[in-house]
């Protein structure tokens, strides 16, 4: 039986790689009880595979990893057992069985919708009199402006580092929504809002759009200097295409993505 | 939401493994600072995947966050990378669970588990922003107190700490911390403090004893300094270790570490007597664990860790007298939840690769011995009772089962070692060689050929075992018997299946100086740190010429304490400490060495070591023969 985990990763999990989360969730399945399957050969290994890797530093409230079970008694009861063995910072958001034809993970990502936050808490250059609160503004003025007209552009060019050099790569066509929006905290009820750049992006394993390259080709084009690791990057969530080739992408959050599931706008 | 961290996201950013030091782990234990009335940090001087891996830290961790009234948290050194940053920033060093400075807690704890961690002490001392020097030290400091196998010789670091304890750290810290609770109430100061503490069995405050030399440089005696002082402090010991703490919970990390699985202490001690060992003379007298209480604890401890593998751990595991009953279990309760066995220290027999083939791919795995001398006459003096004829017929064994790759261990340097032993390090090689062409026969090579890997150690003469007496060569002796030993492999028929590791002989030399010093080196080591000096078990860290330049500066010579030979009377820095194994017995011992002449283990005959008056163990076994066997 196919299972997909969602789950959220924030506050100190954050500096957790993305070996040591493979390796957490490994351990962490045993300790739920679950009866996972293993692969066959002399060194069998839990069967599981993750969708898409989170860089260090990075939140999230969208991350996916599918698993092979022989036996189970309910999604509630897997996700309760599951979270009893977690550790603060990472938690089980929901537990779906996927119809056997369904395609791993890792394949269905298409795009992933990520949120920026201004924090100078996080960074050494903090004043000690500045507001304690973790998200701020942007200290950037007529912020929505510049930002509608960077996506405006026709092309927007970067360059890549690779193992082989450098490479030049247009960022445009990967960019599927972009804007400020003013929104709640993604882990903590404070009732307050907070102001964030919102994207959309490529997340395929062939198009992967890293979105602090966006963020950082955005601070260069409206000529803003940002104290490094100032910014808190959030994956809100991991996302598949319904749609066709060449017709108009239908993104969907990859726990709604098969038939019979209740998809959900976004 | 959250704890706060005691590093900004940028420097954690910065640094390699942000892991180490953001604390969290499955099983850490979190408390209510208010709630509790003694906050004790536990560390070990070594980088956390190093640290988080030693057994002992983990069994009292559990032992004092079972107490209501103690927080125990943990703390590494932080790696180079952060180091830096920390000096810079003057950022304090803090403790992984409250992220709170370890110099709020009551105690800091340091086990002292190998010689060359201690600039590493110096450095979690000065970054906690604590007084090297124990005289130094406020009455708001945390309390430095030092344990482990190196506190059976703590007097190079004595300056350092303001109480040590000997011994196993099961028994007296409760009453420790109730002294310290007592105290705190009367209003008592950090020195009424320490006075009490002395008084505990186990536990020793070097600030209130002074040595005293002759003009060559040796103990001429000790003077207390505090009347109530007591003269000798003899070790503490569980007598019962199935009837103690056991961390059935123990902190999961996140990161990879050294010791990545369950460990499963089944004894303590070993009835061995390799006359080199020191750890087969500090724990006498062996004392195993019951196989009931053991198997209970891997099923409880593989389901609250959610490890992958267990371990067994032991100085000897094959001498554990449940052990037949303990693998079969654990092979029962592990083949179906893909639970991986480790098996160190085994000896190779039938049995055990028996055991080896059920739990671990042969074609991957090898094999170990540690035959530790050439010849069967080195082996002789230091008592390792492996003979030729046990390796051969293990190995012809081992190759009949498929395996392919054996690893063996030696010591260079041993005392009355010659040539003659040296090259016999290669001949034993080279037979093992032969034995797997003359059993395997062509078509059944799987691998194509056999693979024995020789390493070398250098031997270093350690406090309380019979070779305390003994000269320790000089690096450029080392360095010759290792080329010997190179050439003695090259000059085998077999040698292309051969091959040869060596240790470094600095490190050696230094490790040397360290675990038969005494006070004078203390200025040594501060001098070394105040240099840089850090991570000194770490190739890429360790500065021989800064440390031969601190010990010119400091006008201490350290082939004092490493070439000079000893004499039978002389007394040792150590002394004053009893480990349960008496003086005139190493003496009868080193004697016997040098006799060529071996001991019989503690289950074929007692040698009156000395720690059968401790009351149990081996040394009250009823199945235990008191009368001399035949061999």
């Amino acid at each position: 039986m196919k299972i997909r985990i969602k789950f959220a990763k924030y506050g100190v999990m954050k500096f957790i790689g993305h070996l040591d989360v493979m390796r957490f969730f490994q351990k962490a399945i045993r300790r739920a009880d679950i009866d996972i399957r293993y692969s066959e050969g002399f060194s069998p290994h839990p069967v599981m595979s993750f969708a898409a890797p989170l860089g260090v530093g990075m939140e999230s409230k969208g991350e996916y990893l599918d698993i092979e079970v022989l036996s189970m008694t309910s999604e509630d009861e897997m996700k309760n057992a599951l979270n009893r063995a977690m550790t603060e910072g990472i938690s089980v958001l929901s537990v779906t069985v996927l119809p056997d034809t369904a395609k791993n993970a890792m394949a269905s990502v298409a795009a992933a919708r990520y949120q920026l936050a201004y924090h100078m808490e996080g960074t050494e250059e903090c004043p000690e009199n500045v507001s304690k609160e973790r998200l701020c503004r942007f200290p950037i003025d007529h912020i929505e402006e510049k930002l509608a007209a960077f996506y405006a552009k026709e092309r927007i060019p970067v360059t890549k580092k690779t193992k082989k050099g450098e490479r030049e790569l247009d960022l445009k066509p990967g960019i599927f929504e972009l804007k400020i929006e003013e929104v709640p905290h993604p882990f903590e009820n404070d009732g307050k809002t907070y102001q964030v750049i919102s994207m959309l992006v490529d997340a395929s394993s062939s198009g992967n759009i890293k979105p602090a390259m966006v963020f950082d080709a955005f601070c260069q084009d409206c000529m803003a200097s940002l104290p490094p690791y100032s910014c808190q990057i959030t994956r809100i969530d991991t996302l598949t295409n319904l749609a066709a080739e060449g017709e108009v992408p239908v993104f969907v959050p990859l726990d709604k993505c098969e038939k019979g599931m209740k998809i959900s706008t976004l | 939401m959250g704890r706060k961290l005691a590093l900004s996201d940028d420097v954690l950013m910065q640094v390699e493994k942000p892991a180490r030091y953001i604390g969290n782990e499955f099983n850490a234990v979190m408390k209510d600072k208010g709630n509790v009335d003694i906050r004790f940090c536990m560390c070990f001087p070594d980088i956390y995947e190093i640290g988080m891996s030693h057994l002992g830290i983990q069994i009292l961790y559990s032992m004092f966050n079972s107490w209501e009234d103690v927080w125990c948290e943990r703390v590494y050194s932080p790696w180079i990378d952060l180091d830096k940053i920390m000096r810079e920033k003057e950022i304090p060093l803090f403790a992984l669970e409250s992220q709170d400075p370890v110099k709020e807690m009551d105690f800091l704890g340091i086990t002292l588990q190998y010689e060359m961690c201690y600039t590493n002490i110096l450095q979690i001392l000065d970054l906690s922003q604590i007084p090297l020097f124990s005289k130094d030290r406020r009455e708001t400091d945390p309390i430095v107190i030092g344990g482990g196998p190196c506190s059976y010789n703590p007097e190079p670091i004595a300056a350092f700490f303001d109480l040590f304890y000997i011994g196993e750290g099961e028994t007296q810290y409760r009453r420790l911390l109730d002294i310290y609770k007592e105290n705190r109430r009367t209003g008592g100061s950090r020195l009424e403090f320490l006075q009490r503490a002395s008084g505990l069995p186990g536990f020793y405050v070097p600030a209130f004893y002074e040595e005293e030399y002759k003009e060559d440089g040796t103990i001429k005696g000790r003077k207390k300094l505090y009347e109530n002082a007591p003269d000798t402090i003899l070790k503490e010991i569980v007598m019962e270790v199935s009837d103690t703490y056991y961390p059935i919970k123990p902190v999961v990390p996140f990161m990879q570490i050294t010791q990545d699985r369950v460990v499963l202490e089944i004894q303590r001690g070993c009835i061995r007597g390799c006359r080199f060992c020191q750890a087969g003379q500090l724990y006498r007298p062996v004392r195993e664990r019951d196989v009931d209480v053991l198997k209970k604890y891997a099923v409880k401890m593989l389901k609250n860790t959610g490890y992958d593998e267990i371990s067994l751990s032991s100085l000897s595991s094959s001498d554990y007298s449940g052990l037949n009953e303990l693998l079969e279990f654990l092979i029962r309760e592990c083949r179906e939840k893909h639970i991986n066995i480790s098996l160190p220290s085994l000896r190779i027999d039938a049995f055990s690769l028996d055991v080896m083939s059920k739990v671990q791919d042969v074609k991957k795995s090898s094999l170990t011995f540690a035959p530790e001398a050439g010849s069967q006459r080195l082996r002789d003096v230091i008592n390792k009772g492996l003979t030729k004829e046990d390796i051969l017929n293990g190995a012809a064994l081992a190759f009949e089962g498929g395996w392919t790759r054996v690893k063996l261990y030696f010591m260079l340097g041993l005392p009355t070692e010659t040539e003659e032993d040296i090259l016999g390090i290669g001949e034993l090689s080279n037979d093992i060689a032969a034995v797997f062409f003359d059993t395997v026969p062509k078509e059944k090579r799987t691998n194509g050929r056999v693979q024995i890997v020789t390493s070398t150690s250098f031997f270093i003469p350690k406090p309380f075992t019979p070779f305390q007496w003994a000269r320790m060569c000089t690096k450029e002796e080392f360095i010759e018997k290792a080329y010997q030993t190179k050439k003695g492999i090259m000059a085998q028929l077999n040698q292309k299946s051969i091959k040869y590791n060596w240790h470094e002989a600095d490190v050696s030399v230094l490790e040397g100086v360290f675990a038969r010093g005494d006070r004078k080196l203390a200025n040594v080591i501060a001098k070394a740190y105040e240099n840089g000096c850090m991570f000194d078990s770490w190739s890429e860290c360790f500065h021989n010429d800064i440390w031969m330049e601190c010990f010119a500066q400091c006008g201490v010579d350290p082939d004092f304490y490493t070439t000079r030979e000893r004499d039978e009377d002389e007394i040792f820095p150590w002394d004053f400490l009893d480990c349960g194994v008496t003086k005139e017995f190493l003496l009868r011992e080193w004697k016997k060495a040098m006799a060529q002449t071996v001991s019989p283990n503690c289950r074929k005959q007692c040698q009156g070591c000395g720690a059968n008056r401790f009351g149990g163990g081996v040394c009250f076994e009823k199945n235990r023969t008191t009368t001399p066997q035949q061999t």
